[in-house]
């Protein structure tokens, strides 16, 4: 007699070995310690800890080792964890006025207070493979010192633009706490705050396609880069006991100001107005295509024709997430054979009606 | 038990989050109550509505089914039920008599549930005019208005080109009279259950962060019309295994030949007739 | 400032009892359940069963009114969950009147809205008993045929109130009944004839 597939669990349980053997790899080759991941593949790390909304270094190398090197996987398992941590308090906002840049450059000025500062980029490095890099221990000359130190707070640039009256201003931050999306469901319309949440949280190559997208026509942006920074910012918190600030520790955070030209309207004078986008480590592409998507969202928040997908606040929000994205994805590979035998008794009536109403011609 | 994560994995903060949503959800039969779905350890898609509902509802006194295209032994049903058995430490079952919370996907069991039993449903897409109107603040408007007229273009639609309504699966209802609801999933076969059950029916969709609810001895239709009655798929043979003429087959391909077995795809039910046969003998 | 009552002996499980027998008596109208596990001492006014609820169900974000100035009630609440007390009926979340003569007319709690009903307003009227079997006809989702209701000591107005209710649907607020330890629930989808 027929007897279906059985023994689901263990099946399951030597799955799990053998996947824990097939990350080990070839066992005569030393163990990744994920100190090594931290230092080595760190920015690999940033975006894990971007994704996976939490900002541990240590534990985005050791999910990313876990994980075999599966950037979005190794986002699930921060995510996953996140979710159980208690909320303690939120930080008073980061003032990245007062960070200490490593990289900041602007493209809309020559040159600017503070300076174009360079720092590890991997722009205008020819992309030739390194072989020296093949084995262990290659020698690194260090880079040189400056001579003079980076000024302790270097202004950012779109401060001097507004200073001008040049830049449409800010809106001043909303009272009270902002939405928090991981205890909050999404309700359109969303706020600024919301979607730039989502955006830091979202998938890089779904966020950065968008910005993409929206410079191809499919959105309304003349972007020009107002400044990039890249540094390290304190985290301030005033519990309300204390009544006075203090500083819990440090993050780094790359930001970006893009800026577009807007041609004013009835009430509004010509002017720029701004995208931002700001996202944990090192991540250029992130912050940049945040910034991008952010700007063609405020644009149809603000009553502009529809131009691409960019704008389309429930397009962009409810699909950026890769956590949630790869899992719906991905449970098409659970069994669906329930419902394909309700598909197959539909076609196999319909086929059968068919062929009589053929037959009776 | 682990000690590192509360009773049924959530903390006590969402779990009050999601017993507030599910009061709403029983008070307005059908409404999709939004509710702040949380990062989960297993993938979204795979049940983590269904998850969070069946933690917010059980107690140590529970007895546990789990349950994926009517059966107790697929893998997903196998990792969902052993999530529990860990974190809740809560004793768990294959036989639906004794499950006092049962959570499914794409199936209602064949035995009749009673009035002591809740029933989780793991819902992917929880608006059924999602495919209609893409967008959620149209839809929910839709639903504002009780403007449903879209919907039954759709299936008419299906009857005017196909000469019948070719929906086979989430098939929509409409509940107590007023919201069309998504019954997940399960089969059209299933929909007559959902109708005037003593049990009370849960339904969590994670990924898209509503909950929503059939009371117990609630009306619920199926869409249709008069010239297009609603009717469940139907086999012209009994179960290969047990004989049953009345419970959803699977068909199971036997080999390459085109030989296929149909057999019942609640496993639990197959079973226990089995074994009433076997007594018999 | 208000003398603090005991909270739940066992947060947890206590919580998830009360919070399953509630769920029972929502999802079936009528019936009268007596709320398990242990019950806390009230803070004046409240009765066992109303705070017991109240503890289980509600904190930061899920606002409080009390029908009245109620030092111990308000001071037990707020150390326990953290929820904010509110002045104005209509933003609370739940809300409790302790009095039965003091029932405010429902459409002053929140109602939600034709998009989002769920912004509404739970309301827990206290009672001096309920009884099922007899009182008040009952029928709609969660029940069978008709469920009968006998509440004692039950405000003035109430069955109109509740009929009002009732033609909102799917706006309005849906009643949890509370009597010493036991509940009975009165959702919005529910139709009363005295």
């Amino acid at each position: 007699m027929y007897v279906a597939v059985k023994g689901g669990e263990r099946a399951i349980r030597n799955a799990h070995r053998w996947l824990a053997e097939e990350r080990r790899g070839d066992p005569d080759l030393p163990e990744l310690d994920p100190a090594q991941l931290r230092e080595q593949l760190a920015l690999g790390c940033d975006r894990v800890m971007n994704e996976g909304s939490l900002y541990d270094p240590d534990l985005a190398a050791l999910a990313l080792k876990q994980a075999r090197g599966d950037t979005v996987e190794a986002a699930f398992l921060l995510r996953a964890f996140r979710t159980t941590l208690p909320r303690l308090l939120s930080s008073v906002p980061v003032e990245t006025a007062g960070m200490r840049v490593t990289r900041r450059v602007s493209a809309t000025f020559k040159d600017i207070p503070g300076g174009q500062i360079l720092g590890p980029t991997f722009d205008y490095t020819h992309r030739l493979l390194d072989e020296t890099l093949g084995g262990t221990d290659a020698e690194i000359a260090p880079a040189a010192v400056a001579e003079q130190p980076v000024d302790p707070v270097v202004p950012r640039v779109l401060d001097i633009l507004d200073a001008d009256g040049m830049i449409q201003p800010e809106p001043a931050a909303a009272e009270g706490e902002p939405t928090d999306l991981t205890r909050e469901p999404l309700l359109f319309p969303v706020g600024r705050d919301a979607w730039l949440q989502n955006l830091a949280r979202g998938d890089e190559g779904f966020v950065f396609a968008l910005g993409y997208s929206t410079q191809r026509g499919f959105g309304s942006t003349h972007p020009f880069v107002g400044e990039l920074r890249v540094g390290t910012v304190d985290l301030v918190v005033e519990p309300e006991e204390l009544g006075f600030p203090i500083v819990i520790g440090e993050v780094e955070l790359t930001e970006c100001e893009m800026v577009n030209q807007f041609l004013g309207s009835k009430t509004e004078p010509p002017q720029f107005t701004r995208g931002y986008g700001l996202v944990f480590g090192h991540q250029e592409r992130k912050a940049m295509g945040m910034a991008l998507v952010d700007r063609a969202l405020r644009n149809a928040a603000d009553g502009q024709e529809q131009r691409g997908p960019a704008m389309d606040q429930e397009f962009v929000l409810y699909h950026s997430d890769n956590v949630q994205a790869s899992g719906f994805v991905e449970h098409l590979k659970l069994p669906h054979y329930v419902d394909f035998q309700g598909e197959l008794e539909t076609i196999r009536r319909m086929r059968e009606a068919a062929a009589r109403e053929e037959g009776g011609e | 038990m682990s000690g590192a994560y509360n009773f049924a994995y959530l903390d006590e903060q969402t779990k009050r989050m999601l017993r507030r949503a599910l009061l709403k959800a029983v008070a307005i039969p059908g409404y999709q109550v939004p509710f702040a779905s949380r990062d989960m350890p297993l993938p979204y898609g795979w049940g983590t509505g269904g998850i969070q509902v069946t933690a917010a509802v059980l107690g140590q006194d529970d007895v546990l089914k789990v349950i994926d295209q009517g059966a107790d032994d697929t893998t997903n049903a196998v990792s969902i039920r052993a999530f529990f058995r860990k974190t809740a430490g809560v004793a768990t079952t294959e036989r639906t008599a004794e499950a006092t919370v049962i959570q499914t996907r794409h199936r209602i069991p064949e035995r009749p549930l009673h009035a002591g039993q809740i029933l989780v449903f793991q819902v992917p897409i929880p608006e059924p005019l999602r495919f209609l109107e893409p967008r959620e603040r149209e839809t929910r408007r839709m639903h504002g208005l009780a403007d449903y007229g879209a919907m039954h273009v759709k299936l008419y639609e299906d009857v005017a080109r196909m000469g019948r309504i070719t929906t086979s699966f989430a098939y929509p209802v409409k509940v107590a009279g007023r919201y069309v609801m998504d019954p997940s999933p399960i089969p059209k076969f299933d929909n007559p259950k959902l109708h005037d059950c003593p049990a009370l029916q849960l339904f969590g969709a994670g990924r898209e962060k509503r909950v929503y609810a059939i009371p117990p001895h609630t009306t619920v239709e199926s869409l249709d019309f008069e010239d297009h009655p609603f009717e469940v798929q139907r086999w012209d043979r009994p179960c290969g295994l047990c004989g049953s003429t009345d419970s959803y087959l699977d068909e199971v391909v036997t080999d390459d030949q085109g030989g296929r077995l149909f057999c019942c795809s609640d496993t639990d039910f197959c079973r226990e007739r089995r074994d009433r046969m076997d007594e018999g003998r | 400032m208000g003398r603090i009552a005991a909270g739940l002996a066992d947060p947890v499980h206590d919580a998830q009892m009360q919070f399953r027998d509630l769920l029972w008596a929502m999802s079936r109208p009528g019936s009268v359940v007596v709320l398990r596990g242990g019950l806390p001492a009230p803070p004046e006014p409240l009765v066992p069963a109303a705070y017991a609820l109240l503890l289980g169900l509600v904190d930061g974000e899920s606002p409080v009114w009390l029908d009245g100035d109620h030092p111990d009630a308000s001071r037990s609440i707020r150390f326990h969950t953290g929820a904010s007390m509110v002045a104005e009926p209509g933003q609370a979340a739940f809300a409790v009147v302790t009095r039965a003569s003091g029932l405010l007319p429902l459409e002053r709690f929140a109602q939600g809205s034709h998009d989002y009903p769920d912004r509404s307003c739970t309301v827990i009227l206290q009672v001096d008993h309920l009884a099922a079997g007899a009182g008040l006809k009952l029928r709609g989702p969660g029940i069978a045929g008709t469920a009968r209701l006998e509440i004692g000591g039950a405000p003035e107005g109430l069955v109109p109130g509740l009929q009002a209710n009732r033609r909102r649907f799917p706006l309005g607020v849906d009643l949890v009944l509370a009597a010493g330890r036991s509940i009975a629930c009165l959702p919005r989808s529910t139709d009363v004839e005295a």
